[in-house]
């Protein structure tokens, strides 16, 4: 996809700019798109699963880039899954234990992570190419545009299927985040069909073209800027 | 373009250096793995046990009983071979109350509900342990959306006919929900099951027989074996229970 030539790693304005918008795994490269129509049927969830998936990302881009010196082009697809697979039992064993309640909200879809191609994508397209540092805040990017879409899609579902948004926040982040919690329609009915996962077909719809219409202003009013990524 | 690494291994290409650094890899991970499995071990343990002692302090009010019935538990058979394993309140070495896992099948999969009833056979509560229920329809079962569940506490078989039982729209005196009604008759149906197996084992529940923990005596675990025998060849469902039954006895052990 994307070619990483320089090496000023950490402040790398198109690294973020990859990740959070012009690559995002979902909006853009439509990846991941099961953990993101599971779990979105509140903000809350949504940010709790995205936060589970940059840890992902980042540990499973820092090892791909550690040992891409030692994994054979030929078999890098296996030893990449064997990765991934063992970085996301250890994520779920140490949310079991220690982030108990998050954990029984989300436990269903922690595995699932597993199949998240967008980490295998990430490991492939970046971090086997690339230095630690480099492959590193490509997986914070990259793990902050994902929880980026699961908490836009997360949150206009949540509001339109049952009027709040950020419930049960305090699950999630403490007693102290209590104030996200907001009640946007004060005694609504609900809106099954947003809650339901067709729900979250229809506004990832709406989302994408959304962007879509975005970027193609953005294009049109600088049409000398560098071309796009992909 | 795709595959090429940055640093080349370009000295060997044969099987058996590949297969050398996937075992390699393999070795790390599980390694890892292993490391990550015992350091959490225990806190998970700990956890699922305060899971249960929760869910059991909902059902059966905390100033009913003096001992913790998560560690006071007996293993009955149910119907179609399945095993109910019952928690005991006992006040003054005297049994008051149990608790139990109930199960039916929902709209879309099965309800898991906690019941406490007290010796005299009343309800003491009712609570849903997981579903999977239509969300803004049928989860108005759990507490969180709806306080229906209370409308099971303090009643029995006695106080209200067999006839009643059921939601208001097969004559019983149970609110449905509005777009939901299987939901809730599900619930009602798991609940009067409940009711009648207390029942049954009542004689059982009221007898105190040791004073040692349970899960150390030989009878526990004849039960167990047997149990799970007759667990095989059950439904799946009730498969599912008879693991997380054993999984609790486990941890009654270790504690």
């Amino acid at each position: 996809m994307q070619q990483h030539r320089g090496f000023k790693p950490l402040w790398n304005k198109e690294l973020w700019q990859e990740g959070l918008w012009n690559n995002n795994v979902v909006f853009s490269q439509m990846l991941a798109l099961c953990p993101l129509l599971a779990v979105t049927g509140t903000a809350t969830n949504g940010l709790g699963m995205g936060l589970i998936s940059l840890l992902v990302f980042v540990i499973s881009n820092l090892l791909v880039s550690m040992l891409r010196g030692v994994i054979p082009p030929e078999v890098r697809i296996p030893a990449f899954v064997m990765l991934i697979a063992t970085v996301v039992t250890l994520v779920d064993l140490m949310m079991n234990a220690w982030l108990h309640e998050l954990h029984q909200v989300l436990g269903l879809f922690i595995p699932l992570i597993v199949t998240n191609c967008a980490i295998l994508g990430r490991a492939e397209a970046f971090a086997y190419k690339n230095p630690v540092l480099p492959s590193i805040v490509d997986g914070i990017a990259m793990g902050l545009g994902f929880t980026l879409a699961l908490v836009t899609l997360g949150a206009a579902r949540e509001i339109i299927g049952s009027g709040t948004l950020f419930a049960n926040a305090h699950l999630l982040l403490g007693e102290m985040f209590g104030f996200l919690e907001l009640t946007v329609i004060p005694n609504y009915d609900g809106f099954l069909l947003m809650i339901l996962p067709p729900g979250a077909f229809l506004m990832l719809g709406f989302i994408v073209a959304g962007k879509r219409v975005l970027e193609r202003r953005s294009t049109e009013r600088a049409s000398a800027m560098s071309p796009a990524g992909c | 373009m795709i595959g090429k690494g940055v640093i080349k291994p370009s000295y060997t290409e044969r099987p058996a250096y590949f297969a050398g650094i996937l075992g390699m890899i393999a070795a790390i991970a599980g390694s890892l793995l292993v490391m990550g499995f015992v350091g959490t071990e225990a806190p998970i343990k700990q956890r699922a046990l305060e899971d249960l002692q929760r869910s059991l302090a909902q059902v059966l009010p905390a100033q009913l009983h003096d001992n913790d019935p998560s560690l006071d538990t007996l293993d009955q058979p149910a119907e179609g071979g399945a095993v109910t394993r019952f928690y005991r309140a006992t006040r003054a070495r005297v049994a008051v109350a149990s608790a139990f896992e109930v199960e039916e099948g929902g709209y879309s999969g099965p309800i898991r509900l906690v019941m406490g009833v007290s010796s005299e056979g009343l309800i003491l509560g009712v609570r849903v342990l997981s579903h999977t229920e239509t969300p803004g329809l049928g989860d108005k079962i759990e507490m969180a959306k709806n306080d229906w569940m209370l409308s099971f506490n303090g009643l029995s078989l006695t106080n209200l006919a067999d006839e009643r039982w059921a939601v208001k729209k097969d004559g019983g005196q149970f609110d449905q929900f509005s777009g939901a009604t299987i939901t809730p008759r599900a619930v009602v149906k798991a609940v009067k099951k409940g009711l009648l197996l207390e029942q049954r084992n009542r004689a059982a529940l009221s007898r105190i027989e040791t004073v040692a923990p349970p899960g150390l005596s030989d009878s526990q675990g004849e039960r167990q074996t047997q149990a799970s025998s007759q667990a095989q060849g059950a439904s799946q469902s009730q498969g599912a229970l008879q693991t997380q039954g054993s999984r609790q006895s486990q941890l009654t052990e270790t504690h």
